[in-house]
């Protein structure tokens, strides 16, 4: 009986306890495991955060170059997401949020301050970054980030398959929709440009001879000679010719080096890997006139490291930013040659990357020099939304362009409006 | 989940009354044992469920753009975006088209599939396994095995592999929106998920039919196959097929997963909350008129749950014959 009694008196007081652990533990949940580890003994607790890039060795060399600070330990965020925009945006709201992350350069960043000024790091070595680089990251005569890399974005091709076909290189728009159609076999398709085509949404419009916004942050884009691009592009969708729905996107060379298509669109960072799989049997060409009156173009996009202004250990992030993007060159060429290519924005580093100086690389370079449009500091996110809209209503469901662009109009416009009043 | 919590207040305290033993202790002081038990439950669903809706609330009267403490005050200006959104609007008809076809087609696989199983002789519990796996698998998973290698765009791809036996040509199953065959991918993917975790429902409520009313079915003539089905076996599963539909426009309302992962970049094949993602969570954080959709997408889920218990006396205490 008594021993009845007595483990009734246990089982309660188990209970009891158990659920005042979880209360305690819902509580205790809230405030700390944030990722950070914890934030006693010496030295600031810094993170960082980077997209995945595709290439083999590039997140170790972000944590080994982390490792060699001494003022502050430094943690890795690596996202492996595929819309790193989204999460990117989504943690900077939170406690969590990182120090320091790159990014592209987007005013709604600078006007919501969400980015620190990093003109004092900046000024002392202005010179020697590219010219276009600074205006690109430059608001009101601050700049908000440090460019680590250039990547120029242009076609990949195989001259042994153009030359089968008795194809030249395409300089137009409807020399490339031609190609597509003689490259194309019974296993391989003439043309690949990503699943979802956005990646040559820009180049398309300025190759149109337009822009996406003007000197006066108006919409340049909505022009007849782009009207006439999504026409053209529409045709390419449905012409059978162009790769679809394939394993990897755009930015993966393995369509190309694996036989999938005979020409890629991609970027200078997997020049590496199609060197390595193609061996000589590889150029590149920017891309076409979208119309007679354009001009061939090239988008130069790449990645910048911003400060978190809003982040707790600001002056943290800033001294390590300087340590790592503005002194450390060997580092800084390390990032920019030794795994996917990229082009230094720095002259005295490019001056020094010996592997980009002769042969496919080489001519990369004069792309970029020659046909390159770099970031729009006022072109946001929410504006590339309204025209990866676009293409999706008139390219790949063959809505009427016209319809579509007013549609982008009303949305970029709505964005203008809050940005620059 | 409250209505559950006052029920346990009632209950446990006439059982402590009439218990002869005095207890130790906290004797008495229900109230104190009320909250011990319930508080965590209630804090946890203050601060995830809550907070979150009143501060969505607020949120939507506000401009919210890059921070979730506006101070900038609009009215009902985010509301009269979201309703004259075509996307958001489109959405809301995506997502009834897809609720029409989805919901009837998974309660007839599954009830189908529990039929099949439930007269099997041997390997029983294999098969009611195999058929009930897939509901372990998580969506996002799913999704990729079903767009990379089931319905890759590419030669190899297993479904353009079999139609090629036929001679048809390759099909970007999902980049491609006309023929809208992105619908047949999603509407597989989801019916493999569902219908084993539908089909043990169906499979619990086909052996609580007493098997008497065969019988008796059978002494009066009624044929095996069809007309028992129609007449007995049907009627039988009413209340476990409401259960079920319910469950499944629910599943219906909260599809998302497999539509953000297989639709990238689009315009077409989305439902209220990928499109709410895009607008609050996605790159336009904004998450003034991103809350603005999700109140309004609250009060209709409310109407057409309210509407729905109307229509199938889902809950009335007659139901279970």
């Amino acid at each position: 009986m008594s021993a009845l009694s007595n483990s009734n008196f246990s089982r309660r007081s188990l209970f009891r306890a158990a659920a005042g652990m979880a209360a305690a533990g819902t509580l205790a949940a809230c405030g700390s495991n944030n990722g950070r580890g914890g934030g006693s003994g010496s030295g600031k607790q810094l993170t960082q955060m980077f997209h995945a890039y595709g290439e083999a060795g590039t997140e170790q060399a972000i944590k080994r170059y982390a490792a060699a600070y001494k003022d502050a330990n430094v943690t890795t965020q690596w996202i492996t997401s595929s819309d790193y925009e989204s999460k990117l945006f989504a943690t900077l709201l939170t406690k969590s949020a990182p120090d320091l992350f790159e990014f592209h350069p987007q005013i709604q960043l600078v006007k919501s301050g969400q980015v620190a000024d990093l003109s004092d790091l900046i000024d002392p070595v202005k010179s020697d970054f590219n010219p276009a680089d600074i205006k690109s990251h430059t608001v009101d005569g601050k700049i908000y980030g440090v460019r680590m890399i250039d990547d120029p974005q242009f076609f990949f091709y195989r001259p042994s398959l153009l030359e089968k076909a008795g194809v030249k290189v395409p300089e137009t728009l409807d020399e490339l929709i031609e190609a597509a159609a003689k490259l194309t076999t019974g296993k391989v398709k003439g043309l690949y440009i990503g699943n979802d085509l956005h990646a040559v949404i820009n180049p398309m419009i300025w190759s149109a001879g337009a822009d996406t916004l003007n000197d006066k942050n108006e919409i340049a884009y909505h022009t007849p000679g782009v009207v006439e691009g999504i026409k053209k592009m529409r045709k390419l969708f449905t012409s059978g010719d162009l790769l679809l729905d394939a394993p990897t996107d755009y930015w993966d060379p393995s369509s190309l080096s694996q036989g999938l298509c005979a020409i890629q669109f991609c970027g200078m960072w997997a020049m590496p890997q199609f060197q390595k799989a193609l061996g000589d049997d590889i150029g590149i060409f920017p891309f076409p006139k979208t119309i007679d009156s354009g001009k061939q173009s090239v988008y130069n996009g790449g990645w910048s490291m911003f400060v978190n202004a809003k982040g707790s250990n600001v002056d943290a992030a800033k001294e390590y930013v300087k340590w790592l993007w503005i002194d450390q060159k060997k580092y800084q060429e390390d990032w920019a040659t030794s795994y996917g290519f990229h082009i230094p924005p720095r002259a005295s580093i490019a001056a020094s990357a010996t592997k980009l100086k002769s042969g496919l690389p080489a001519e990369g370079v004069k792309l970029f020099n020659e046909f390159g449009h770099f970031d729009n500091i006022g072109w946001t996110q929410a504006m590339i939304t309204a025209l990866e809209d676009v293409f999706a209503d008139s390219v790949r469901k063959g809505g009427d362009p016209e319809a579509a662009l007013d549609k982008a109009d009303k949305a970029v416009n709505r964005e203008l409006k809050k940005l620059f009043g | 989940m409250s209505t559950t919590t006052t029920r346990d207040l009632a209950s446990p305290a006439p059982a402590k009354a009439s218990s002869a033993k005095p207890r130790r202790g906290l004797r008495g002081n229900s109230t104190f044992n009320f909250w011990l038990f319930t508080g965590p439950f209630l804090i946890g669903l203050m601060i995830f469920v809550y907070v979150p809706i009143g501060w969505s609330i607020w949120l939507s009267f506000f401009d919210a753009r890059f921070t979730v403490t506006p101070d900038k005050f609009i009215g009902f200006d985010n509301y009269k975006y979201m309703l004259t959104n075509d996307d958001f609007i489109g959405s809301l008809g995506t997502f009834t088209v897809f609720a029409a076809f989805i919901v009837p087609t998974t309660w007839a696989t599954s009830l189908g599939l529990a039929l099949l199983v439930n007269r099997l002789r041997f390997m029983r519990a294999f098969f009611r396994s195999v058929f009930f796996l897939p509901t372990a698998v998580s969506y996002v998973a799913a999704a990729l095995i079903w767009k990379m290698s089931i319905f890759s765009g590419v030669r190899f791809g297993l479904m353009n592999t079999v139609i090629g036996w036929f001679g048809v040509d390759n099909i970007a199953w999902l980049a491609d929106p006309s023929p809208p065959w992105y619908w047949f991918v999603i509407v597989t993917l989801r019916i493999w998920i569902q219908s084993g975790f539908y089909m043990i429902l169906f499979l619990a409520a086909l052996q609580n039919i007493p098997a008497e009313l065969y019988e008796a079915a059978a002494i009066d003539g009624a044929k095996p196959g069809w007309q028992t089905f129609r007449y007995i076996t049907l009627p039988q599963l009413r209340a476990t097929s409401t259960a079920v539909i319910l469950l499944l426009i629910i599943a219906a309302y909260q599809a998302f997963d497999e539509f953000f992962n297989l639709l990238a970049k689009t315009t077409w094949g989305r439902p209220p909350l990928v499109e709410l993602y895009y607008k609050a969570l996605g790159t336009e954080q904004d998450y003034g008129a991103g809350s603005a959709g999700a109140v309004i997408l609250t009060l209709l889920i409310v109407i057409v749950t309210l509407f729905q218990g109307k229509i199938m006396g889902f809950g009335r205490g007659d139901e279970s014959k």
